[in-house]
């Protein structure tokens, strides 16, 4: 993967900038020290790492404005960044950049449940704003699985997803307003706790810029009043084809469960020897969780398993309670460490049209042979995201880049299918460059036009997203 | 009248286009002021995906809502987001269609819930101001790829683009529904109660109050499966019972029939007096309606969305002042749309980004000029 070179200019004036910054921030928010800086080098995605110039750890809009503006007037490319939990490297600085990070903004600002929403500094991390809320019974709807981790300023940059957003929506769906600051210091407002925002949908935009339009330091965030109770079954089937289907049927019936998670044999194997979820050997598993009172669940269930049985399942396993839903869900939740265990891997996430699946396995089970590589399956079949893990070994020389090739394979097809690229995790470095094969020329300039707007010295979280190629110009801009 | 039969035709009318174009589906939303030779997307007209088990359906612009309706309910689901029908509210005729319902934004009673019509938008294809051909998002309802302008185009009524397609994630049609009724109730206890309502476990799809004194009814409602519905309303009716006596609508039709004249505003339509949209925060919703005493209210979503109708020319955004939320005016005198403005006018710096957008998706500035940014 290429970056842009540094710019020497900006790394001669190093001093300079650092000097500038501290003047305007506490002593202990201006990070420069080489080995200090090691911890920002890198998000998740840590095949790529790069220290930045500095680091900055504001504690208000105010200090995040000041510290802004005077990287506006330096033309210093700041990398907005918040848990630093990114699989798509959106927050891999480059190391003429100065990386902000929210940290510091951490606090809950108002809660309102008769209006249903929180308002929070975007440094606080998912769960904790469920955290906020849920002893009085409410809670914040998206759910990623990193939410003990992720920040709310990385899920609105990403749009970031959850488990259970067949049912309540990813990140847009559940966000009010935002205060953001952009590149040159301008402080805006947009949104609020009132339902639909004013004139252009910006909120709509910003959701899933990947920082590359303004710094968000608070958000509004709608809640919700927890269900009665919620439950999984858990099926096997003989073939992938079998049990996608199975969701097609389930859906046109009617029912909508909070979640349809899939797992392939090889996953189902890794994940029940991790866990001991005790997990039927079989070539497809699904979990399905619906939602509501005991009588409600019992129906949904009961709906669910008439239609799952027409399939011929190898196993249908209903929950009839708390222990039973935990040891379910228990292997599932446990996928992405038991593939750690397996040894290095990289997860994909393209999303396809759910009629798809069937093909779209057997192309991958396919492309990995061909490339002499494993891959397991998990992912949310509701709504067609796949997360195809390519299992690697980062010690033997090329097999990273090997692996790399595989991945891009497995999203053009996603796309050649109808789909897309990234379903959650966002484009970030790592899918950079496979855009064009899902936009043409037009379709990117038509997004970087709103760039333009927003940043038009191209500052922010500079070479992503964007295809370098298409970006070039622009980016010459902040030289 | 221009009327493009395909999306290449529409590009090279917009790239040819001399002057000011107004865009119009079935001209069933007018909105504002505006000029220039009429360009008809009714000629991009049909349904060109539909996967009911993928919950997605994919439509040119030009194809009538109804039809798109039809098709869904013919596999039992629905639009989520309940688009209204403003052809009574304004006096209109035509047919709405599903690039008009995107360019509006166009959402029902059911937003409260399941969100407006832009969070059910997954993809669209549009011609920009200088005539290329755009798409953005796509068919499959998880998609971060690049930035969301299925969001920007949302709403954005034509200023920014054309639109000639667009994908819509959809939803199973619930099999029951039933409608309690508060009567009597203040718009400041029929807040409270629609509150309440809204943040039990329940998933109340509709909230809403219309009326004065005695006359006043808080509707609420509930969609599910019969047992399902069964239990909720029961459970809800006791969380209710503080507010006075609960009345149970469990006629289908009935049902549907009310949330219609809810959804459309029909109760303000035919009148002399300009009708406002106002988007509040729910509990400022008495406050605002303390200010617009002699107004006639319908309020949706819980007290979020305040339907007034006014005198002509009253400036209600200054009677509002202090209010958040901002306020559009949807029906008046061309006149008062000029005095006054359509729209809320936004502070400088998001003033500055509309008018940027604008300016680089529009650069002639000849997409219905004169509304948006
Ligand atoms: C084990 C694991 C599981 C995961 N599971 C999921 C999942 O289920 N669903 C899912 O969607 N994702 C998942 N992710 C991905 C990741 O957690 C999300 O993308 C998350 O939202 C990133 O949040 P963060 O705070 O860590 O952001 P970072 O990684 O710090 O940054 C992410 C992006 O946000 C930008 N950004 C950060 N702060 C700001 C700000 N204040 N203003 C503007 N832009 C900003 C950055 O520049 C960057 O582009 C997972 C990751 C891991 C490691």
């Amino acid at each position: 993967m290429q970056m842009p070179e540094p710019n020497a200019d900006i790394l001669s004036r190093k001093a300079r900038v650092v000097e500038r910054l501290s003047a305007v921030l506490p002593e202990d928010a201006v990070i420069h020290e080489d080995h200090e800086l090691k911890a920002y080098e890198c998000d998740a995605l840590t095949a790529y790492a790069c220290p930045p110039l500095a680091a900055i750890l504001p504690g208000s809009t105010e200090e995040v404005a000041a510290a802004l503006r005077i990287c506006h007037e330096e033309r210093v490319p700041v990398v907005p960044r918040g848990s630093g939990t990114s699989l798509a490297g959106g927050a891999l600085p480059t190391a003429d950049s100065v990386i902000l990070g929210v940290a510091r903004l951490n606090e809950v600002i108002e809660t309102n449940y008769p209006d249903r929403y929180i308002r929070v500094q975007t440094g606080r991390t998912n769960l904790s704003v469920t955290g906020a809320v849920e002893e009085d019974d409410f809670f914040y709807a998206p759910d990623p699985s990193s939410q003990l981790a992720c920040a709310i300023a990385g899920n609105i940059a990403m749009n970031s997803g959850g488990a259970h957003c067949l049912k309540y929506g990813v990140t847009t769906n559940n966000l009010l307003g935002v205060t953001m600051v952009q590149m040159d210091g301008t402080v805006v407002e947009i949104g609020g706790a009132h339902l639909d925002a004013a004139g252009y949908d910006l909120l709509g935009v910003i959701c899933g810029s990947e920082g590359q339009l303004g710094v968000v330091t608070e958000a509004t965030l709608r809640i919700l009043r927890k269900p009665e109770g919620a439950r999984p079954v858990l099926m096997g089937f003989a073939s992938s084809e079998v049990a996608g289907a199975c969701v097609s049927d389930i859906i046109k019936a009617g029912v909508l469960p909070v979640a349809i998670e899939f797992m392939d044999r090889p996953c189902i194997r890794a994940t029940d020897d991790f866990s001991g979820a005790g997990y039927p050997d079989c070539e497809a598993l699904l979990i399905v969780e619906v939602e509501g009172s005991d009588g409600e669940i019992d129906e949904q269930i009961g709906l669910i398993s008439q239609i799952a049985r027409r399939h011929d399942p190898v196993e249908l396993r209903e929950a009839a309670d708390a222990d039973e839903a935990g040891r379910i869900w228990l292997g599932r939740k446990s996928a992405f460490g038991a593939m750690g265990q397996l040894g290095d891997y990289i997860c994909l996430d393209g999303t396809i049209p759910v009629s798809e699946l069937p093909t779209v396995l057997n192309r991958i089970g396919a492309l990995a042979e061909s490339y002499g590589l494993r891959v397991a399956n998990v992912f949310h079949a509701g709504d067609g995201n796949m997360h195809p893990l390519i299992l690697f070994d980062a010690n033997t020389p090329g097999q990273l880049e090997t692996a790399e090739a595989l991945g891009a394979d497995i999203l053009r097809l996603c796309v050649e299918v109808g789909g897309c690229l990234t379903g959650e995790h966002g484009v970030g470095v790592e899918k950079r460059d496979l855009m064009s094969h899902q936009f043409t020329a037009e379709d990117l300039e038509a997004q970087m036009r709103v760039k333009d707007v927003f940043d038009p010295a191209w500052l922010l979280n500079p070479a992503k997203v964007f295809p370098l190629e298409s970006s070039r110009g622009r980016r010459g801009m902040a030289a | 009248m221009l009327r493009p039969e395909n999306e290449d035709e529409l590009a090279e009318m917009v790239r040819g286009a001399a002057g000011p174009l107004r865009i119009e589906g079935g001209g069933t939303r007018p909105v504002g002021v505006t000029t220039g030779e009429v360009l008809s997307t009714a000629g991009l007209s049909g349904i060109t995906l539909y996967e009911p088990g993928a919950l997605t359906l994919v439509a040119r612009a030009g194809t009538p809502v109804a039809e798109v309706e039809a098709a869904l309910a013919a596999e039992g689901q629905r639009l989520p987001f309940e688009p209204m029908d403003h052809r009574a509210l304004m006096g209109t005729g035509g047919a709405p269609t599903m690039g008009g319902m995107a360019a509006a934004n166009a959402s029902g009673p059911r937003r409260i819930q399941a969100g407006a019509c832009r969070d059910s938008l997954i993809g669209v294809r549009f011609v920009d101001g200088t005539g290329a051909v755009v798409k953005n998002g796509g068919r499959v309802m998880k998609n971060v790829t690049g930035y969301d302008l299925v969001k920007l185009m949302a709403g954005a009524r034509g200023t920014l683009g054309v639109l000639s397609e667009v994908a819509v994630k959809v939803l199973p049609r619930p099999a029951a529904q039933v409608t309690l009724r508060l009567r009597g109730l203040d718009a400041g206890r029929a807040v409270q109660a629609m509150s309440a309502a809204l943040g039990s476990p329940y998933e109340v799809t509709g909230a809403a109050h219309r009326g004065q004194g005695a006359a006043a009814e808080t509707l609420l409602r509930l969609e599910g499966f019969e047992s399902q519905i069964a239990h909720r309303r029961a459970a809800l009716s006791e969380l209710m019972a503080p507010y006075g006596a609960v009345e149970v609508e469990d006629d289908g039709a009935a049902g549907d029939a009310l949330w219609r004249e809810i959804r459309d505003v029909s109760g303000l339509a035919a009148a002399e007096e300009d009708v406002w949209r106002v988007s509040v925060r729910p509990s400022d919703a008495p406050e605002a309606a303390r200010r617009l005493e002699a107004a006639r209210l319908l309020f949706d979503w819980g007290g979020g969305l305040i339907w007034a109708a006014t005198d002509p020319g009253l400036d209600l955004r200054a009677a509002l002042a202090g209010v958040a939320g901002h306020a559009t005016l949807v029906r008046a005198a061309p006149e008062t749309h000029a005095a006054l403005g359509t729209f809320a006018p936004e502070a400088p710096p998001l003033a500055a980004i509309s008018h940027g957008l604008r300016a680089r998706f529009d650069p002639r500035g000849i997409l219905n000029p004169g509304l948006m940014g």
